[in-house]
């Protein structure tokens, strides 16, 4: 359909519209920007809800939930810190979404690297937790999230016994072929380092003769590692005698 | 016709009449009971805090479906009044084209103040009248941008599904354009990579010509506090807004060609 010439429109008109343009610009430069409030997330619906809610889409909701979640945390110019969450509520839905989207890796990674973080180790331990519980669900494609949480908890939170707990589960139930030997291997460093040398050489031992490592370079610095743990238990040994 | 005032006055009035004549009201009420029904049955449900959860889904699906009416009633009435070469009839006569277009806008804000009206109806059993108050004046001036929005897509795309796709879309999209800004400015994204620089230019850009519907007719208003100050932004917005959207509207009038 052919326009008339814009000649056709009243100047009255044209400038009305240039005028409430140039308002509705000016207005919302004025107004603030949006903000989050850490009271504002509330506990997320049932998984029930969530799955009639999701109308058949369930990966959509997660991803939609994942952002609104993600909402929650510093945005510019006004602070929220992490541990000013009820990270109860953070650890439902982060669930929730992984009930959800099982496959999908972004709430672990989410609680392992993001409010894992947080200057609060009740909250640290809450989130590395979480991460340990849901490990077992899929072990091959989660163990990665288990092992960083093995890292915090022996660097962040030395907390040795807690490390070794992960390590061990990543160790014992991730043995598929995309794990690689050095999360295996965890537990065997993670004892060394807590002085359980004899516990250590036969994790080690065991790895060697097993077959399992198959990379020459590999091979060697275990070898190396294995005659250095005996090495230190021969020079702790010549004191005592 | 007479002076401009009565001609914009006797469109709307045809309008209103229109209207009522075409059942309208049938439909609103059919609606009304389907959502009462619906927010019984949740309060049945509900274990805790029943009023609560009833008043805040008859709330909020109330809001949503009186909007989804106006849109498809004014695009339907409109694109008939197309077809039916009515319109050509009309400015054959001495109306101008500004007075046909502001006297379907008032017809149509009429019809969203009575709808509105109807719905705060059922609410008023279950929440606190100043509340219901607030939330039922920013539901008619929410409903007063819609209409003028979908004024202006009929116009512009003279057909339903264009005009009702476009309307839908935006409603939807200004309804979360302040959540989809918070999401895009969050500081765990890579602030310095260039896609993340473009899509926080696009959704500010979009949030500066959009209004702020997240603001309108809260339903924390009518299960938590309310204060009628927060009427004054939502005022102020919506007459910058409407008059923006009928200056778009009869711009495209005016300039199209019968």
């Amino acid at each position: 359909m052919q326009q008339r010439a814009l000649k056709s429109v009243p100047k009255t008109v044209a400038l009305a519209l240039l005028a409430s343009l140039c308002l509705q610009l000016a207005w919302q430069f004025s107004q603030p920007r949006p903000t989050a409030y850490a009271e504002e997330l509330v506990f997320p619906p049932d998984p029930k809800t969530l799955q009639a809610l999701s109308l058949g889409e369930p990966i959509a909701l997660s991803q939609l939930m994942t952002l609104y979640l993600q909402a929650f945390d510093n945005q510019p110019g006004i602070s929220i810190p992490f541990r000013d969450l009820d990270y109860k509520r953070v650890e439902t839905w982060l669930a929730r979404i992984l009930e959800l989207d099982p496959v999908g890796q972004y709430p672990l990674l989410m609680a392992s690297h993001v409010y894992a973080q947080v200057a609060d180790t009740a909250k640290q331990r809450m989130m590395l937790e979480f991460v340990y519980r849901r490990f077992f669900e899929d072990p091959n494609r989660r163990w990665q999230w288990l092992a960083h949480a093995a890292i915090m908890a022996k660097h962040r939170l030395k907390d040795l016994p807690l490390a070794l707990r992960y390590a061990q589960a990543v160790s014992k139930y991730a043995i598929g072929p995309d794990v690689p030997h050095w999360a295996s291997q965890m537990p065997i460093f993670i004892l060394e380092d807590m002085g359980e040398l004899e516990s250590a050489k036969i994790l080690l031992g065991g790895l060697l003769v097993s077959g399992v490592v198959t990379d020459p370079h590999e091979i060697h610095l275990l070898t190396e590692r294995l005659q250095d743990i005996e090495n230190e238990e021969k020079s702790s040994a010549v004191p005592k005698n | 016709m007479g002076s401009p005032r009565n001609q914009v006055l006797t469109i709307a009035r045809f309008t209103l009449l229109e209207a009522l004549r075409t059942r309208l009201p049938w439909l609103v009420l059919a609606v009304l009971l389907l959502a009462v029904l619906g927010s019984l049955f949740i309060s049945q449900i509900a274990i805790t805090e029943t009023v609560r959860q009833q008043t805040a889904f008859l709330a909020a699906s109330l809001r949503i479906a009186s909007t989804f009416i106006i849109v498809l009633y004014i695009s339907s009435s409109m694109v008939r009044e197309f077809n039916d070469k009515g319109l050509e009839l009309l400015l054959s006569l001495d109306l101008p084209r500004a007075a046909y277009a502001g006297g379907k806008f008032l017809g149509f804000s009429a019809i969203a103040l009575l709808t509105a009206t109807f719905i705060c109806l059922p609410i008023a059993f279950l929440a606190p009248l100043p509340s219901i108050l607030l939330w039922g004046a920013s539901l008619v001036l929410e409903l007063w941008i819609v209409c003028a929005l979908s004024l202006f897509c009929v116009i512009t795309f003279t057909q339903i599904l264009p005009a009702t796709s476009f309307v839908l879309a935006f409603y939807v999209l200004a309804r979360s354009i302040a959540a989809i800004r918070l999401i895009s400015g969050s500081a765990l994204l890579d602030q310095g990579s260039w896609s993340h620089q473009v899509t926080v230019f696009l959704v500010d850009s979009l949030w500066f010509l959009l209004p702020s519907f997240n603001l309108f007719t809260q339903t924390a208003w009518l299960v938590n506090q309310a204060q009628w100050t927060m009427i004054l932004p939502i005022m102020v917005q919506s007459a910058i807004y409407i008059s923006l959207l009928l200056g778009a509207a009869f711009f495209d009038f005016y300039r199209k060609n019968l």
